[in-house]
């Protein structure tokens, strides 16, 4: 099972994101800029060696790829040049896609946010979350 | 000087105040906006896998529209996404083609995307407007606060050095503001996470806030809406020194000697004109 899933999310990922998970070394420099760490339960190099290993079903349940917020941080400090912010959204998008329904939408505001937040956080939020 | 002017959705809600002062400011430098007609929402993020061409369509319609002349922007955001679609068509041939195909447009890539910050810096030059500067802001202590998407990645964005820039201190330099330097000054806000994960937006915010204040700030400037969102309402802030957030181009108009009642006019005075051209 580890391995079909494997090639279909791994090929997926490098033909739309051009990155190669199997390029990293695992030094954690894209962990340690992350500004977001405390709430994920997958450091950003984990992701990525579970990408390599092929634990596609793990990768799913975590909260890591949703917790990302795309600040590109882990990419420009990565020494192997790799864009983990184009594989989180991946991983998003991958899971987005084969599932039925959306992660976020209008319902899930409240009036006040609908009032105050700047039309940019509505629409950059539906985008990542919903498909 | 004269650009081509996208002004993106959050300019026209919430963010009326930096549209406004910006026009006032570039209008007194002789820098002249010009609004493109029937412009759309530039989808606000930049799609990261590239068979997502349909969030592209609506940037490069607004590349193409701008003929190859200069286009500037002024929120963090749009400029992020129509630099990013530029360089995806100058790289992409396929994704070029079936994007140019279906809003049948030619556009290959050409043409200046601008953030208004580097057409003050490129174009103007800050030492140039160091000399318009009517009405210096001696003694405020001022950080900058830069954010993601200006500046990553930096080799597209080609914007300034991503892990130590000086384009937002060269211009509090220029309006006669005191420059503070924070250590967090290119660290994420949280973007959307204020949305769905407060306690995210809320750690990342603290901590910017928090160290913009221990270096002395007393105000923090932005050109990211959601910035100013986030740094404004997801601080934890109990009891301490408040820190007052706004955006570049409101420090620019009031050192500019530009008062609020003319920045209003100004914003009517277009907003007829631009009625009139209809
Ligand atoms: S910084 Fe780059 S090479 Fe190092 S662990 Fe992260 S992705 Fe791998
Ligand atoms: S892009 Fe995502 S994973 Fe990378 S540093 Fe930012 S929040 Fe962390």
């Amino acid at each position: 099972m580890a391995t079909s899933n494997k090639t279909r999310l791994v090929d997926e990922m490098k033909m739309q994101s051009g990155q190669d998970p199997n390029e990293c070394y695992q030094c954690a420099k894209c962990s340690a800029a992350c500004p977001v760490t405390a709430a994920m339960d997958l450091l950003p190099h984990q992701v990525i060696r579970y990408l390599q290993l092929g634990f596609e079903e793990d990768l799913a349940k975590s909260n890591t790829p949703w917790i990302c917020a795309s600040c590109f941080t882990c990419a420009a400090r990565c020494p192997r040049d790799l864009d983990l912010a184009r594989m989180m959204e991946g991983i998003r998008l991958v899971m987005l896609r084969r599932r039925e329904g959306n992660k976020f939408g209008p319902a899930d505001l409240t009036p006040e946010q609908l009032e105050k937040l700047p039309q940019q956080a509505l629409v950059s939020g539906f985008r990542k979350y919903n498909k | 000087m004269r650009y081509h002017y996208f002004p993106g959705c959050t300019l026209k809600g919430q963010a009326k105040n930096m549209e406004s002062t910006t026009m006032a400011a570039a209008a007194a430098l002789g820098i002249e906006l010009v609004e493109l007609e029937e412009w759309q929402c530039c989808g606000a993020v930049y799609p990261l896998y590239e068979d997502e061409l349909i969030t592209l369509l609506s940037p490069v319609r607004t590349l193409a529209a701008a003929k190859g002349e200069p286009l500037v922007s002024l929120c963090a955001a749009c400029h992020h996404v129509l630099k990013r679609a530029q360089e995806l068509m100058q790289r992409n041939e396929e994704a070029r083609k079936k994007v140019t195909d279906y809003l049948e447009v030619d556009y290959a890539g050409e043409g200046r995307v601008l953030h208004f910050l580097e057409v003050l810096r490129d174009d103007l030059g800050f030492d140039k407007l160091a000399e318009m500067v009517k009405k210096p802001l001696e003694g405020r202590k001022v950080a900058a606060y830069y954010g993601c998407l200006l500046l990553r990645p930096s080799k597209v964005m080609q914007f300034d050095d991503p892990e130590n820039p000086t384009i937002m201190e060269d211009l509090l330099k220029a309006i006669g503001a005191d420059v503070v330097k924070s250590p967090y000054r290119t660290e994420c806000c949280g973007a959307y996470l204020s949305v769905t994960e407060e306690a995210v937006a809320e750690d990342t915010v603290t901590r910017i806030i928090d160290s913009a204040r221990n270096a002395g700030a007393e105000a923090l400037i932005t050109a990211c809406p959601l910035c100013r969102y986030n740094l404004e309402n997801c601080a934890s802030e109990d009891g301490k020194e408040p820190i007052k957030v706004y955006y570049f181009s409101e420090l620019l108009a009031e050192a500019m000697g530009l008062q609020f009642d003319q920045l209003m006019t100004s914003a009517l005075e277009r907003r007829r004109s631009s009625d009139g051209n209809k």
